[in-house]
């Protein structure tokens, strides 16, 4: 599938076959190229960060997009246990970009949540290519709600291009929905961590990415407006989204550097989709820190520094009079 | 300059006509033309077809406020192009010197009809009344400030530029901020109007727009999250008319009443008054 294939990673795929063929002409022929594997292994690796430590905001948010990464329901399934998923928003259906349920982490309960892309045409369809009606805020408000009265700690992962823009959702109001979310989050006295993952498409993310926490994946990106509206608006075509890319300063770094997140999780050599197995490792031992940090703290305490957190985002120019 | 030559006063829809700025204007809407001072008295509503005209933040204060009574927050604060945005200081210096403004609102405290009240009202002439981190910052402290003081907040909205672009990610953020503050309102027993006109859109009708415990929008005022063109593009069909107007939202169940503007300070009395303050 060709869109799968990122072409700055062309050096690194190349390389990554020709391990693939030693390794099956060592098991065939019986020859030992075991020494020649590792040396290549240590090259592929150390070009792997190389070339991912240089991306451009663009290339980011190609590696943000591309279908091989792990998606929510894949964290959900593997960084906890015994999910059950729960559906509706007891007020007109159940959203399908937007899951969300019980599940437990290392044996305790929690609350996990979250934007789900597709992974090929037909689930993409299905998904609505991870862009929430009024029904998916409506439903994690549910969620997060019952979670707090219960006193279970919230993970909210976000991933979405953004609220779907459809006649549907204006009549059923889904400004409302995010409004309400970003109002009610914010008072919510159970701890809520906020994993942006792949793209966090403007309002569409943020309704659900209100929190005490917010982390975001090394590769993920996190923005007001898509880079091809922003080229639209300023440029008048959308040809320039690479260029809006690095002015609307979105990769996690200038998130970090703006006050907006609090950590960067790293991601595995050459980004989150060349290894499951150990971007979920990283996700539990980043959740584990984040549960242990705010579990047990006060619960008014949480909400009044939940307060501020988002009270103290901005930058102008105060002159004192 | 011959200042009536090109108007004919027989044809007065006629699109070509060309008017001389200051006397007179003409209804966007129905194309009459107004003599510039009767269009002040009728508050910028069209006395043909009640066409709510755009007004700006300190003249929405004038309409709606008590003669004297309002105290404009003290805090000076003044927009920072941080992100080196294309056009963004140049943007912003224009906007200053057409709206008299540091950005696009005005928040303070004063009296309708001799109840007190805090207020905030974005402009849509300062970048189309779009919410960078003052107007957050703005909007978050005359709400901290009413929760002090034990005043009902009104906010009055004409924002179509949603959240301000030109800031980034930390735009996306006020919608956060200015929702939270609401909430703390909200927690403190104080009441929350809102008031949306003309154009009110993306993240302002998705924070502050959409959360009043009562919300007021004034005729055929374009409210909406998702703005129409880019929903045309997306479903590639054109849209029924009046879609994501007041009276649209008020019969989808989003908006409590739709009020003229002649008849918005009235309203506002009365509600205020079952508030009791
Ligand atoms: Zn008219």
């Amino acid at each position: 599938m060709s869109d799968f294939k990122l072409d700055f990673e062309k050096s690194i795929i190349e390389l990554e076959k020709k391990i693939e063929e030693l390794k099956k002409f060592t098991e065939s022929r019986e020859i030992d190229f075991s020494e020649e594997i590792k040396k290549l292994e240590i090259k592929s690796e150390s070009m792997k960060r190389e070339i991912y430590s240089k991306l451009s905001p663009w290339q980011r948010i190609q590696v943000a997009k591309n279908l091989l990464r792990p998606r929510t329901l894949d964290y959900i399934q593997k960084v906890f246990e015994d999910f059950i998923p729960l559906h509706g928003d007891r007020l007109f259906k159940d959203d399908t970009a937007v899951i969300g349920g019980l599940a437990f982490f290392e044996g305790a309960p929690v609350v996990v949540l979250g934007h789900q892309k597709g992974k090929d045409t037909k689930d993409h369809i299905f998904r609505n290519f991870g862009m929430a009606n009024p029904e998916g805020y409506r439903k994690a408000l549910r969620l997060i709600q019952m979670a707090e009265r219960f006193n279970r700690p919230v993970i909210s992962f976000v991933d979405t291009p953004g609220a779907y823009p459809g006649i549907g959702a204006e009549e059923r109001g889904v400004a409302e929905a995010i409004a309400k979310n970003l109002k009610e989050l914010s008072g919510v006295k159970t701890p809520i961590i906020v994993i942006v993952h792949g793209e966090g498409g403007s309002g569409g993310a943020l309704g659900i990415a209100i929190g005490d926490r917010i982390l975001m994946l090394e590769n993920a990106v996190y923005s007001v407006i898509s880079p091809e509206g922003c080229s639209a608006i300023i440029w008048k075509n959308a040809s320039r989204a690479a260029d809006a890319s690095v002015v609307l300063k979105m990769t996690a770094q200038d998130l970090l550097e703006l006050g907006v997140i609090d950590e960067i999780i790293k991601e595995p050599a050459g980004g989150a989709h060349r290894n499951h197995a150990e971007i979920i490792q990283t996700m539990k031992n980043v959740i584990r820190k984040s549960l242990k940090e705010l579990v047990g703290l006060d619960k008014n305490e949480l909400v009044a520094r939940r307060y501020e957190k988002f009270r103290a985002m901005g930058k102008f120019l105060e002159i004192e009079g | 300059m011959a200042l009536f030559k090109k108007i004919k006063f027989g044809h007065a829809s006629d699109k070509n006509v060309d008017i001389p700025s200051g006397l007179w204007s003409k209804c966007e809407n129905c194309k009459e033309i107004i003599y510039s001072k009767q269009l002040e008295e009728n508050l910028k509503v069209c006395p043909k077809c009640r066409h709510h005209q755009r007004v700006s933040a300190k003249e929405r204060v004038k309409q709606l406020i008590d003669e004297g009574t309002f105290e404009a927050e003290s805090s000076k604060l003044m927009p920072l192009d941080f992100l080196n945005f294309p056009e963004y200081n140049e943007k912003i210096k224009k906007a200053q010197a057409a709206t008299g403004l540091d950005d696009g609102i005005c928040t303070g405290t004063g009296k309708i009809h001799g109840r007190p009240t805090a207020l905030g009202v974005t402009d849509s002439f300062f970048m189309m009344g779009s919410m960078g981190s003052v107007v957050g910052e703005k909007l978050a402290r005359i709400i901290e400030l009413a929760i002090k003081k034990r005043l009902p907040v009104i906010i009055v909205s004409s924002s179509g530029g949603g959240a301000r672009m030109h800031e980034g990610i930390l735009s996306l953020m006020q919608m956060a901020k200015t929702s939270a503050a609401l909430k703390k309102l909200s927690d403190a027993g104080l009441p929350y109007i809102a008031v949306l006109t003309d154009p009110t859109g993306g993240g302002v009708t998705a924070s502050f727009g959409m959360l009043g415990d009562i919300t007021i929008a004034e005729p055929n005022a374009l409210i909406c999250f998702a703005g129409p063109r880019v929903i045309e593009q997306t479903i590639k069909q054109k849209l029924p008319k009046g879609f994501q107007r007041s009276e649209f939202l008020k019969e989808h169940g989003f908006i409590d009443m739709v009020v003229e503007r002649k008849d918005l300070k009235e309203n506002l009395a009365k509600i205020l008054k079952f508030f009791g303050n």
